[in-house]
């Protein structure tokens, strides 16, 4: 036990001298501007050593909080670099005139002014949430009718859910693009033949933002639907035997029991189909790129962004015109709206499941 | 009590399934056909079987594959590497933070998992800029490339999974007999030893659930890869290497479909070998 202690100190000690020498090494060849192409792994591996140091260090008292920083450590560093430090810096930038690298004024609140008048941008606010209105409507609705028909009795009730779930699975640049042919080749042959309707139903603003619904709500209900079988499922047999003695009729059951007792579903499903139709962009991006006319906006204003959301606008702002400040201020105004909406529907729900 | 005759009923249901899932499997159809046809019979005929052949079909797929803009095996070679890595890294790592923050009641795990928490709702527009002009100067700094490289995006994949993994993982070790752990512990067992023999093994289902959900999402996610990547950069996902490619061939639709036709097998084969442990996590994943 004792030889044992010696050497782990000693190896303790070992790691932790090497680690902070390399890494301190490390540092000083990166803040001398050297360009030796060894100085990021001398880096990694300096506090991959401190932390295997840290780890020997043969103390019974403290091995405890060794362990918990190590096991901390990663995901707190990468979840920090990532996340936190881009959303602080965000916020910031937002209020200055900084251009992707450098930024040279602060500028204040001139970046928000300017978001709001621009025409485009409050149309692309308010397509936003027409488009989640409808979304939240239209793919609870197919979601829950389709578990609905789900839970019966039919034959093959696996290979139906399975189906209806397969588009979930494809991510939405490539569902954009089958879709796109599909409206500009197939669906035209269709109008052509019975209205003699020859355009495509992307190149026009109204019938390419159904285009995007009809998409999202395709791949999306399946997801949607099969939340709706678990809820479905949780609702105790004997309860439903004892309405149907009663003398309940399908509707009844439906509407007297099954929806409120899956109320806690309905708001998961809301949730979800709120913020995912908020940030909806591959679908966007894929199907329409944004593009679509509007006449005589607020005024006389001509706009090409017909069908852009918000997340499609804020990427176009920053990676097509090159307004980066712009782009961030307009992003923070899209996280407050986001979390906003996302607070009050939960409070909404919560108090209407204690109701029912 | 007028009860309608139950077969009937049933027949009606099974119709109106049998419709809906044509519906729904009708651009799969499409995608399928129309990769064996050449684009004037595309034009021509996009929903029959007229014009296709097995000779179209493979020289399709062989004008997609070896693509400059979207050389497939490449594409997909990191994909599955960054995909894989991201998932065993995001469980590991996951698990780790995940149990030290559910056993140590102390003010400072509380504040972690409440920021973790928090950032959930963080619309990533909001950090995509930054973070990729943050990654642009620590790369530069410390000498190791982070944009255009796929360690640079696992470690992107590790912050941005990270929240809804600890979420998940938290209310499962909740579950788990602290006594177990105790036991352990006077039998002589190191706190890192208790975690990764015993409680470890017993995240199996749930570290299932956060895989798939993970996998989902880092397998089609579009926008981050192609913010770090780039458009025309060497390395190249799934579905940024599409996108490289529909730009450069405008409405060439015998390819584009073919190149759709590629990117959707791969997920598809993994759906039909874990259809039930996919289900079940993506539900498991959204109820939690």
């Amino acid at each position: 036990m004792d030889v044992n202690t010696t050497s782990k100190k000693l190896l303790s000690l070992i790691c932790l001298f090497a680690g902070l020498i390399l890494f301190i090494g490390a540092l000083i060849l990166d803040f001398s501007g050297s360009k030796v192409s060894f100085r990021g792994a001398m880096l990694v591996l300096g506090i991959i050593l401190v932390l295997a140091g840290m780890f020997f260090f043969p103390s019974l008292k403290h091995h405890r909080t060794m362990v918990n920083i190590i096991f901390l450590f990663p995901l707190l560093f990468t979840f920090a670099v990532t996340v936190i430090i881009p959303l602080i810096l965000g916020i910031g930038y937002s209020f200055t005139d900084w251009n992707g690298i450098k930024l040279k004024n602060v500028v204040g609140f001139a970046n928000y002014a300017k978001m709001f008048t621009q025409p485009s941008f409050i149309w692309s606010i308010l397509i936003t949430f027409l488009f989640v209105v409808f979304n939240m409507i239209l793919v609870n609705l197919v979601g829950f009718l389709l578990a609905l028909l789900c839970t019966t009795k039919i034959k093959g009730l696996g290979f139906f859910r399975a189906s209806y779930f397969l588009p979930n699975l494809i991510g939405g640049i490539v569902l954009g693009y089958i879709w796109q042919f599909i409206f500009s080749n197939v669906v035209t042959k269709f109008t052509t033949s019975l209205f003699d309707y020859r355009y495509s139903m992307i190149s026009e603003t109204n019938t390419a933002f159904m285009a995007i619904i009809i998409v999202y709500v395709w791949q999306y209900a399946g997801y949607i639907m099969l939340i709706y079988i678990t809820g479905l499922n949780t609702v105790p047999r004997d309860v439903l035997e004892a309405a149907a003695i009663d003398g309940a009729n399908a509707r009844e059951v439906l509407f007297n029991i099954k929806i409120p007792m899956i109320a806690s579903t309905f708001t998961i499903c809301t949730f979800l189909t709120l913020t995912s139709a908020f940030k909806q962009f591959d679908v966007n991006l894929a199907l329409t790129n944004g593009t679509g006319s509007v006449d005589g906006f607020l005024g006389d204003n001509y706009l090409t962004n017909g069908t852009e959301m918000i997340a499609l606008n804020i990427y176009s702002t920053a990676v097509n015109k090159n307004n980066y400040a712009l782009a961030e201020a307009k992003a923070v105004l899209f996280f407050i709206i986001l979390a906003t909406v996302s607070i009050l529907q939960v409070r909404i729900s919560n108090k209407k499941e204690v109701e029912m | 009590m007028n009860r309608k005759p139950k077969t009937s009923t049933t027949v009606i249901q099974t119709i109106i399934a049998i419709i809906i899932a044509i519906y729904v499997l009708f651009p799969f159809f499409l995608v399928v056909i129309n990769s064996f046809k050449n684009t004037e019979s595309i034009t021509k005929d996009p929903i029959g079987f007229t014009g296709m052949s097995f000779s179209q079909f493979t020289s399709n797929l062989t004008d997609v594959i070896n693509n400059t803009h979207f050389l497939f095996w490449s594409a997909f070679g990191s994909s599955a590497i960054i995909t894989v890595l991201s998932l065993v890294l995001l469980a590991v790592f996951g698990g780790m933070a995940a149990w030290v923050i559910c056993r140590n009641h102390t003010v400072w795990s509380r504040v972690i998992y409440f920021i973790f928490i928090a950032s959930m709702i963080i619309p990533f527009q909001v950090v995509m800029l930054p973070l990729i002009s943050t990654f642009r100067d620590v790369g530069k700094f410390i000498g190791i490339q982070m944009l255009q490289s796929i360690p640079g995006l696992v470690f992107a994949y590790c912050g941005f999974g990270g929240a809804m993994t600890v979420f998940i993982l938290t209310g499962f070790i909740k579950g788990i007999p602290y006594e177990l752990e105790e036991a352990a512990g006077i039998d002589g067992c190191a706190p890192e030893g208790v975690f990764f023999r015993i409680i470890f093994p017993l995240l199996k289902p749930v570290i299932t659930t956060v895989t798939i959900l993970n996998g989902m999402w880092i397998w089609n996610d579009y926008l981050l890869p192609s913010m770090m990547l780039g458009q025309n950069g060497k390395v190249k996902t799934l579905p940024v290497a599409v996108q490289a490619f529909v730009g450069s061939y405008v409405k060439q639709w015998n390819l584009i479909l073919a190149a759709a036709l590629l990117a959707i097998i791969p997920m598809i084969i993994v759906f039909l070998i874990g259809q039930k442990q996919i289900v079940q996590g993506m539900v498991d994943g959204a109820i939690k």
